[in-house]
């Protein structure tokens, strides 16, 4: 079970970070959930073995308290998927308003990035001429 | 005195919930912010003194013990950084109320900036490594917001680059958190400096490096800063100063918190360190010397002096410990001071260029003269605050025997003051411009409200340097706490 | 006038008002049972979704009664205070207890404080879904009635 979990979290965050590396908005915010998934389920490994029951009914005693899986990891990534939740909301309605003032989906290059592609192209023009 | 700890956590979240039910009102949102900030002043103050008399202060939130529970823990270190927080983010509000941008349009203005107090209160106080990550998402979620208030196309483009670069070093945090309870089991840093000193060599040399990435893409150390000069200088002026003298260097508290108290000193990655404040130092000076907006240059130089704070660390001594810990307080004060002074430029001009800029000192004798010790502070001036703890840093790293960041940081202290002379001779000297080209006659409505603010943090900043004596001694004994953490361990798992 | 589907109407109205009762009894249960006030607010808030994708916009701020921004502004002020209040008696922030009282025709009813402190949470979270539809809601609606 542990061994599967393992693999799904790594699928999940190999999948995630090819989706981020991408250019389009929408992929990169798909990408960050498949990531946040990939990275939440390492997070509930962490806490031990996989397939302990979650929590104890009535009747358990504390001879039991092996049995169950450790509470705090899971109280980590409940919160950790409420923030990655409201992250993930915000990139999408930042998405949304990039998305209707430019009518694209595709990251804008960086300021000096472009300044310094401007430069390089006079560059070559300058030594063409010469 | 337990009961002071929680409070400027909580204060500023109560705050925020007011002003938001005040809507639309901004002189109550006003109020409420200006008010609250005070108190969270005055509460970090007692807390300062109380913590210097008598020794780090612990909560267990929920009254559940420490390494189970939450904890809140001050100490030196920390609230010292809390007051210079608190009291920059006070003057940077009413900088805001002056300024009249985003703070005048946007309802969500006072309610945003106060969660974010909030957010850097928490990361200050926070005792362990998980509620960490939820102060930085705190204050990050509120910081969000704050760059692309407004939305407009420059804002969204750079807000998204902020947003992405943060979500994937927050990705990492969540990582190495993983990694740090899967090996110890608990999250807890006091406990964590227990259990860490147990693992082999190389799960703790993994673990301290991951953690040095993580708060590496905070703090913008070189080479992960690419991020912040490119989104910093586009959002409103009293936004871009509040991040630019808190974010990083909360980054670069939790980097010098976590290196010193959950690692045994051997597995330290000082060389690594020392490399990455060098190199963070020298590329952030020489981009900013390349820049001609005073803003992006500005911005620049955030990378660079984050590496005096990250060489501090790297030598790992009292007293390298004790230069960083009195140059963040002097950056948090003088950074921001030096990008209101900017915003005021731009309030009063309409542009940040240099190349259109021309002759302030005549027109704005009195904000020349407040750039002008500003930016001679963060060259390092003698007496102004930056000399006193580039001074302290040169001596660590000479005491430690690291003559080459030694000669590093004084290098890159002449390219500083280079920049800093090339605003001057720009914006400041020169023929002054036409009166009609210069926006609203005799300065904008708030003018005196921003210049009062920006002249608060200098003289805070002057401040710094005249109680240098004091502060550095308080320094020294943050340091003494930092390299030796008895009390601190104490104060947490003590019952 | 926009067009409206009437199965979807009729459905949402009828699942709309149970929503609503099954996420104030997530929120109570939270304290020693799967729920809370996280949980019972995403309901509340999908109810609210619900209502928003049949009716439009100006139906599912209908909801609450009062501006969208005063229910986190009212959650966030319970949840701090459930914190600020041990303090007042010297205990650790966020310490509960179970409050217990006799009714007259319910019996024994026994509340702990840590469910005040979920209620809060339950306002921000309606409150927040409130204020994006209100806030990215009107563009759709607008687009889908000219279209």
């Amino acid at each position: 079970m542990t061994g599967l979990l393992v693999v799904a979290a790594g699928v999940l965050c190999a999948c995630g970070t090819y989706l981020v590396l991408g250019r389009q908005l929408s992929r990169v915010i798909i990408g960050f959930g498949l990531l946040g998934h990939g990275v939440n389920l390492l997070l509930v490994l962490s806490g031990g073995d996989g397939g302990d029951p979650a929590f104890a009914g009535p009747g358990t005693t504390a001879a039991d308290v092996d049995r169950f899986a450790d509470p705090l990891p899971q109280a980590f990534v409940l919160t950790a998927i409420v923030i990655t939740f409201g992250v993930v909301a915000f990139l999408l309605a930042l998405a949304h308003r990039s998305w209707r003032l430019t009518a694209d989906d595709e990251v804008e290059d960086d300021i000096e990035d472009r300044r310094i592609a401007a430069a390089a192209r006079e560059g070559d023009r300058a030594g063409g001429d010469a | 005195m337990t009961a002071l700890v929680p409070l400027p956590v909580l204060l500023p979240l109560l705050g925020a919930a007011v002003s938001l039910a005040a809507g639309r009102s901004r002189g109550v949102q006003r109020a409420v912010g200006v008010t609250t900030l005070a108190a969270v002043s005055a509460v970090a103050a007692a807390l300062l003194a109380h913590v210097d008399g008598d020794g780090p202060v612990a909560v267990q939130v929920g009254g559940w013990p420490a390494p189970v529970g939450i904890t809140l823990v001050a100490d030196r270190t920390s609230v010292v950084l809390l007051l210079a927080s608190v009291l920059t983010m006070l003057a940077v509000l009413v900088f805001a109320v002056g300024e009249g941008g985003a703070e005048r349009t946007q309802a969500g203005f006072h309610p945003l900036y106060l969660v974010l107090a909030a957010g850097v209160a928490a990361s200050f106080l926070t005792g362990d490594l998980f509620n960490l990550f939820v102060a930085f998402e705190v204050m990050l979620m509120a910081s969000y917001a704050l760059i692309t208030l407004g939305g407009r196309p420059a804002q969204v483009r750079s807000g998204m680059t902020y947003v992405v670069i943060s979500l994937v070093a927050s990705t990492l945090f969540l990582l190495s958190l993983a990694l740090v309870y899967a090996a110890t089991g608990t999250v807890n840093m006091a406990d964590l400096h227990t259990e860490v000193a147990d693992l082999p060599a190389g799960v703790r040399s993994g673990l301290a490096v991951l953690l040095v990435a993580v708060f590496g893409i905070k703090s913008a150390v070189f080479p992960l800063f690419f991020w912040l000069p490119d989104s910093y200088p586009t959002a409103a002026a009293p936004v871009t100063a509040v991040f630019a003298g808190l974010l990083t260097k909360i980054g670069v508290y939790a980097m010098i918190r976590s290196q010193t108290l959950l690692f045994p000193p051997e597995t330290r990655p000082a060389g690594l360190l020392l490399v990455v404040a060098g190199l963070t130092m020298v590329v952030g000076v020489l981009g900013a010397v390349a820049q001609n907006d005073v803003r992006r240059l500005l911005s620049f130089h955030i990378v660079s002096q984050i590496g005096y704070m990250v060489m501090g660390l790297g030598l790992f001594t009292v007293a390298g410990l004790a230069a960083a810990v009195y140059f963040i307080v002097h950056q948090i004060v003088v950074k921001t001071s030096l990008f209101l002074v900017a915003g005021v430029v731009e309030r009063r001009t309409g542009t940040g260029h240099l190349d259109r800029l021309s002759g302030l000192a005549r027109v704005e004798p009195l904000l020349a003269g407040l750039f002008l010790l500003a930016a001679l502070s963060l060259a390092g001036i003698p007496p102004l605050s930056g000399f006193v703890g580039k001074l302290g840093l040169v001596e660590a790293g000479l005491d430690a025997g690291s003559y080459a960041i030694v000669a590093v940081s004084l290098a890159v202290s002449l390219l500083t003051l280079f920049s800093m002379t090339k605003i001057w001779s720009n914006a400041f000297w020169g023929p002054p411009p036409e009166p009609e080209a210069n926006g609203t006659e005799g300065g904008p409505p708030g003018r005196r409200l921003m210049l009062a603010a920006t002249g608060a943090l200098v003289a805070l900043s002057l401040a710094v340097a005249v109680g240098a004596g004091p502060l550095y001694g308080l320094a020294e004994r943050a340091g003494h706490d930092l390299v030796d953490p008895t009390t601190y361990l104490e104060a947490v798992l003590a019952p | 006038m926009r067009l409206r589907s009437v199965i979807l109407d009729t459905t949402v109205r009828l699942v709309f008002d149970a929503a609503l009762v099954l996420s104030v009894y997530m929120l109570f249960a939270g304290h020693n049972q799967p729920g809370g006030g996280f949980v019972g607010g995403l309901v509340a808030g999908a109810a609210i979704g619900l209502r928003y994708v049949a009716g439009g916009l100006d139906e599912a701020l209908a909801v609450v009664p009062v501006r969208p921004s005063l229910l986190p502004a009212v959650g966030l002020a319970l949840a701090v205070g459930t914190a600020l209040w041990p303090l007042a008696g010297d205990e650790p922030p966020l310490d509960h207890r179970v409050l217990e009282w006799h009714l007259p025709v319910l019996g024994e009813v026994a509340l702990a404080t840590a469910t005040i402190f979920d209620a809060g949470v339950y306002l921000i979270v309606v409150g927040l879904v409130l204020m994006v539809l209100d806030g990215l809601g009107r563009e759709g609606d607008e687009e889908a009635e000219g279209g």
